[in-house]
């Protein structure tokens, strides 16, 4: 399969949820790609894959967790996620670890407008996923993904620091499939509707 | 006992007697403030320090609940009073006897729709302005339509309205601005990396000091309490863990021991010793974060990879023994939920090997450092009157001398039978504020190494059913948690799920006196007092 | 004693007079400075690139972490990764600002930096610009940059922004006092303003910092503590105090353009820590010995550019130990230190250098 082939350093075995990307692959490669334009996107995918720059954000639990990995055991400066950036401007994806509640949700929006392109989303946390353990609440809402575009869901409650890895490992894989020219590669979702129970 | 009924009935003879837990008095809500403040300044009954403010709907009337408790005599009274207007509900405030009143009769406004009389900035704390309803009423909707995610953030509406009685007896209301014109405002939060989670703070800056923080709760809060009323009780347990993630233990304790004791479970001996254990390795856990937190914050990144490597010798444990690094689930009605894990002893003898070395490292990098010093020293400074004042309890308080410490005042667990000292520092400034947390880390070493070779054989939990009914009653319990004294407000009616369940948690009356400490003092400042403040923002919002 | 260094003007002299031979004399230059242009900004680029990789695994090393290890081996390519993600990232244009002066402000910065860059005697004879009043250069050069920074802070229209930049303003302006009292000190010792003749006399005679006796060394002190805060870095990192200012006077920069403060921090450091060698540690200078012939003849046969580089990178190390060793000042006490303590000691010490050379007590 191409993502085999395309991601060589992160081998294809050690990863689950293949299917999704090689789904992804398959639509943004369905009208064939120029040799030049292709091998200057692997370029450009490789720097930006390898030089993906979080946003200092954290509401809850998780967050403790997202400092873990910056912290000396797990370390995530080894894959160049080291330089955490604090304005958004500057930040190339944005962790949401942590509930987010009604009050929150237009200034994460914000903060997600305030990015740069290209720029991902990682829900981190059943929280962020789905609304968690809060779900029935009146006041928390039912996953980022009704406000944002998710790239990578990362679930437990909080997860350890070895699965934010493993989330961060795959995102870095997407950005390595996916095409600067010619294509464009992630269009604004609307907000998946809101679930009325 | 007897003195403070006798007190109370000749000073107003309207109150209503009850027995209890403590002493309770239902009051009419318009003699309430007079009797409040004879209680704060009687010389025999002392009640400085306002312990918890319950909002609650009791279905025909809306009320509130006072826990007073007397830092002297450590004697305790719970007053009342209710309203039956349910459309314009009007109490009266206290807030000018106990400061911490403020923050929570706004929680109340927030959830309940009391209006209290003489409150000097009645707006919603946690939710948003444009909220419809009252969440915590038992008649709320909770329905999505009722309200919907915002895609708009709020506008600063920087008024604020207070009520008052004018000289005919009717009800003003006055419209005030928080700010000064022309001040310069800077919005630090709610996404900030020193607010440590998610706070808002509206700060009128002169130049680079500080002349007012306005502060918003609320970007993290979850309806936590509101979700308990509809669970059984083993469930509501879980919730705890998510509330202070760095007490979790502790949280979990208090909550357990509030429904043992109203269910009147012996708890055996071994599970007592591993609660013991488990509150101080979390209560390890939390100040080796926050060293971590206040160094970085103070811009020394090395600390904090320090911090963070001893902290995961803890997480170890936990995670041997509970299977998770920080939302444990440990506690459980009746003891804990599974047995230490085989490791867990040598585990916390390694721990208390290691841990004299590191503390000596973090004092040669950091607290001994000038400029960590200078930054510190003589900073947010707090007298003991205002930690009382304001109830800011745990180190934040014992920093300014007040000796709360809920292990020693009313010992639970095994605390009894454990020789420890209560870290007490008189400067009232961040230093001590910080010292104290890191002295601690000592004392809960100093425990361990007391309880860790002494656990006694036997079961570690007596078996509850799955579905519990609690008897009918009020009850409030505390425990020391890693920021101070957390408590549990349970009012049961009988039933398989809770009527009302409240979180009386420490940090929330830490945020309110966030504008009495940083007052005059610079940017920097805020950061500093923050981080040594230690406050944990999903334990306020809830 | 100095023959034995290998003279870098021969290869350059040796391109001019070829050049000159085959293209007129107006060619020949132009050839030239295109260059030379070209050189300095790749070696500027490189040197950046370099220097980002090195800080990180300084500093992974103070924190017993690891540092990049994934992309190439050793995580070499970390910092190229990082170059070709900013170059392609959004510039985002932003409402209410203005334009002029919010495009302008970084290109200021790393002018500032390129032309002070300009200056540095990487090796014998190899060296860009080198006149009569050089040191005086330096310091005009290096203070266009407080203004791509006040610039910066005020054209982004965003508070956070403005408060850093009006803390990096009373910063810079403060700490260039006792920079250029530092500098002056070893001006009047030497007596010339001119770099290379700087260097030449730290050959003959031995370096500044030890035949300079005491007042030599608090100067180089003082040097050094005014210039990590010249470069905005840590324990004098308030414009962009992350937990207080986010980002500080950059908070509103995207893309290439916060690329080149990222960049004109870690170039600036370089530049501060090559002025340090240049002023106290002999420049390109070996190390000599009285008296240990031999050891000096080795010395000797080391090139003179890793001699500059060294040093150097040895001055970057001790400014990045600062970094990651200290919490962060607050803003009237780093005020404090400098006009209560680093220039009253600075006034004083220059005197005593004025003593010290008119009595001709130095080595």
């Amino acid at each position: 399969m191409e993502v085999k082939a395309n991601i060589k350093s992160m081998k294809y075995d050690d990863f689950k949820d293949n299917e999704a990307l090689e789904k992804m692959v398959e639509e943004l490669r369905a009208n064939g790609t120029n040799i030049v334009v292709g091998c200057l996107d692997d370029a450009i995918n490789w720097g930006r894959s390898n030089s993906l720059w979080p946003l200092t954000f954290a509401t809850s639990c998780c967050g403790i967790e997202f400092m873990s990995i910056g912290a000396a055991r797990y370390d995530m400066a080894r894959f160049g996620f080291e330089v955490t950036r604090a304005s958004p401007r500057q930040a190339d994806f944005i962790m949401v670890a942590g509930t987010i509640v009604h009050k929150m949700a237009p200034v994460l929006k914000r903060l997600y407008d305030q990015m740069a392109e290209p720029k991902y989303v990682v829900a981190v946390g059943g929280c962020a996923v789905s609304g968690g353990p809060f779900k029935n609440s009146y006041h928390v809402v039912r996953g980022v993904g009704e406000i944002l575009p998710v790239d990578v869901y990362i679930p437990g409650c909080p997860p350890r620091p070895e699965a934010i890895l493993y989330g961060m490992m795959q995102l870095q894989r997407k950005v390595k499939v996916e095409n600067f020219f010619g294509g464009v590669n992630r269009q604004e979702q609307k907000p998946i509707e809101e679930s009325q129970d | 006992m007897a003195n403070i009924q006798e007190k109370i009935t000749t000073f107003l003879p309207e109150a209503v007697f009850e027995e209890g837990q403590y002493p309770t008095f239902t009051v009419p809500a318009e003699k309430l403030p007079a009797l409040a403040r004879m209680l704060h300044d009687d010389a025999d009954l002392q009640f400085d320090n306002l312990a918890a403010l319950v909002g609650n709907d009791w279905g025909d009337t809306l009320g509130v609940v006072y826990y007073l408790n007397s830092v002297k005599y450590n004697h305790w009274v719970i007053l009342k009073a209710a309203t039956a207007d349910r459309e314009n509900p009007i109490l009266y405030s206290v807030s000018d006897v106990w400061a911490n009143a403020n923050f929570e009769e706004r929680e109340v406004y927030d959830f309940f729709g009391i209006r209290f009389i003489g409150h000097p900035d009645m707006r919603r704390i946690f939710l948003r302005g444009d909220w419809a309803g009252y969440p915590l009423r038992k008649d709320y909707d909770t329905s999505r339509e009722n309200n919907r995610v915002p895609t708009e953030s709020e506008e600063n509406n920087d008024k604020t309205i207070s009520l008052s009685v004018n000289a005919d007896g009717k009800i003003e209301t006055k419209i005030i601005d928080i700010f000064d014109k022309d001040d310069y405002i800077i919005n630090i939060g709610p996404q900030h990396p020193a607010t440590h989670g998610v706070m808002h703070f509206r700060t009128a800056l002169d130049g680079e000091i500080i002349k007012k923080i306005d502060v918003h709760c609320g970007y993290i809060h979850r309806g936590i309490e509101k979700l308990w009323e509809g669970m059984t009780y083993p469930q509501t347990l879980h919730m705890t863990d998510r509330l202070d993630y760095l007490s979790a233990c502790q949280n979990r304790h208090a909550l357990c021991m509030c429904i043992e004791e109203a269910m009147q479970v012996e708890v055996p001996q071994r599970a007592q010793y591993i609660r013991t254990m488990m509150d101080e390795l979390m209560r390890i856990n939390s100040h080796l974060l926050f060293f971590s937190t206040l160094a970085m914050d103070l811009g020394s990144v090395t600390a904090l990879c320090y911090g963070f490597r001893e902290r995961e010798k803890v997480l170890d444990i936990f995670d041997e023994t509970c299977g998770a690094r920080m939302s444990l689930n440990y506690n459980t009605i009746g003891g804990v939920m599974a047995d230490i894990h085989p490791n867990f002893q040598r585990r916390i003898k390694e721990l208390i090997a290691i841990m004299p070395g590191a503390l000596k490292e973090y004092h040669n990098l950091f607290s001994n450092n000038v400029i960590a010093r200078n930054r510190m020293i003589g900073m947010g400074n707090l007298s003991l009157d205002d930690a009382i004042r304001y109830n800011m309890t745990g180190p934040s308080g014992r920093g300014s001398g007040w000796a709360c410490d809920v292990r020693k005042r009313n010992p639970y667990a095994v605390y009894d039978k454990v020789e420890f000292d209560e870290v007490l520092y008189t400067e009232g400034d961040s230093y001590a504020r910080y010292m104290v947390r890191m002295k601690e880390i000592e004392q809960s070493l100093h425990i361990l190494e007391q309880l860790v070779d002494n656990i006694p054989e036997g079961d570690f939990a007596v078996k509850m059913k799955p579905i519990i009914k609690v008897p009918e009653g009020r009850y409030f319990k505390q425990v020391e948690a890693s920021r101070g004294a957390f408590g549990i407000y349970l009012e049961s009616r009988g039933e398989k799920n809770p009527y009302r369940l409240k979180v009386v948690s420490p940090g929330y009356s830490l945020v309110g006196a966030i504008d009495h400490l940083v007052k005059g003092s610079k940017i920097a400042d805020l950061i500093t007092i923050g981080a040594s403040l230690d406050y944990v923002v999903p334990d306020i919002d809830r | 004693m100095q023959d034995n260094i290998f003279d870098f003007s021969i290869v350059t002299q040796w391109i001019d007079t070829f050049l000159r031979t085959y293209i007129p004399d107006w060619g020949a230059l132009l050839i030239e400075f295109v260059l030379i242009g070209l050189a300095l900004l790749l070696l500027y680029a490189l040197i950046a690139l370099a220097l980002i990789y090195g800080e990180r695994k300084i500093c992974a090393f103070f924190q017993c972490r690891l540092g990049p290890n994934r992309v190439g081996p050793l995580g070499l390519f970390q910092s190229i990764a990082d170059m070709l993600k900013i170059l392609i990232k959004e510039l985002i244009d932003i409402k209410h600002t203005d334009k002029f002066l919010f495009n302008l402000a970084p290109y200021l910065v790393i002018l500032s930096s390129m032309l002070a860059f300009g200056c540095m005697p990487f090796g014998k004879g190899l060296q860009v610009l080198d006149f009569n009043i050089g040191v005086f250069f330096i310091m005009a050069v290096s203070s266009i940059g407080v203004l791509g920074i006040l610039l910066a802070g005020w054209s982004s229209n965003n508070k956070y922004t403005l408060i850093g930049a009006m803390r990096s303003g009373a910063q810079m302006i403060s700490y260039e006092l006792s920079i250029g009292l530092s500098m002056l000190a070893v001006v009047v010792y030497a007596g010339t303003m001119q770099t290379s003749q700087l260097v030449d006399q730290q050959v003959t005679n031995g370096w500044f910092i030890f035949t300079g006796h005491i007042p030599m060394f608090i100067a180089f002190v003082i040097y050094l503590i005014a210039g990590t805060a010249e470069t905005n870095r840590g324990p004098f990192d308030l414009p962009e105090a992350e937990s207080e200012l986010t980002a500080g006077y950059h908070t509103e920069y995207s893309g290439i353009h916060f690329g080149f403060y990222y960049l004109a921090e870690y170039l600036n450091m370089f530049i501060v820590a090559g002025i340090a060698s240049l002023l106290f540690l002999g420049g390109w200078a070996p190390l000599h010995i009285g008296g240990w012939e031999a050891f000096n003849n080795i010395m000797d046969y080391i090139p003179s550019i890793i001699w500059f580089f060294g040093k150097t990178a040895v001055m970057m190390f001790i400014i990045m130990w600062f970094k990651w060793t200290f919490p962060r000042l607050r803003i009237d006490q780093l005020l404090h230190l400098e006009w209560k303590y680093l220039v009253p000691i600075g006034f004083v010490n220059l005197l005593l250098v004025v003593l010290m050379t008119i009595f001709k007590i130095h080595f």
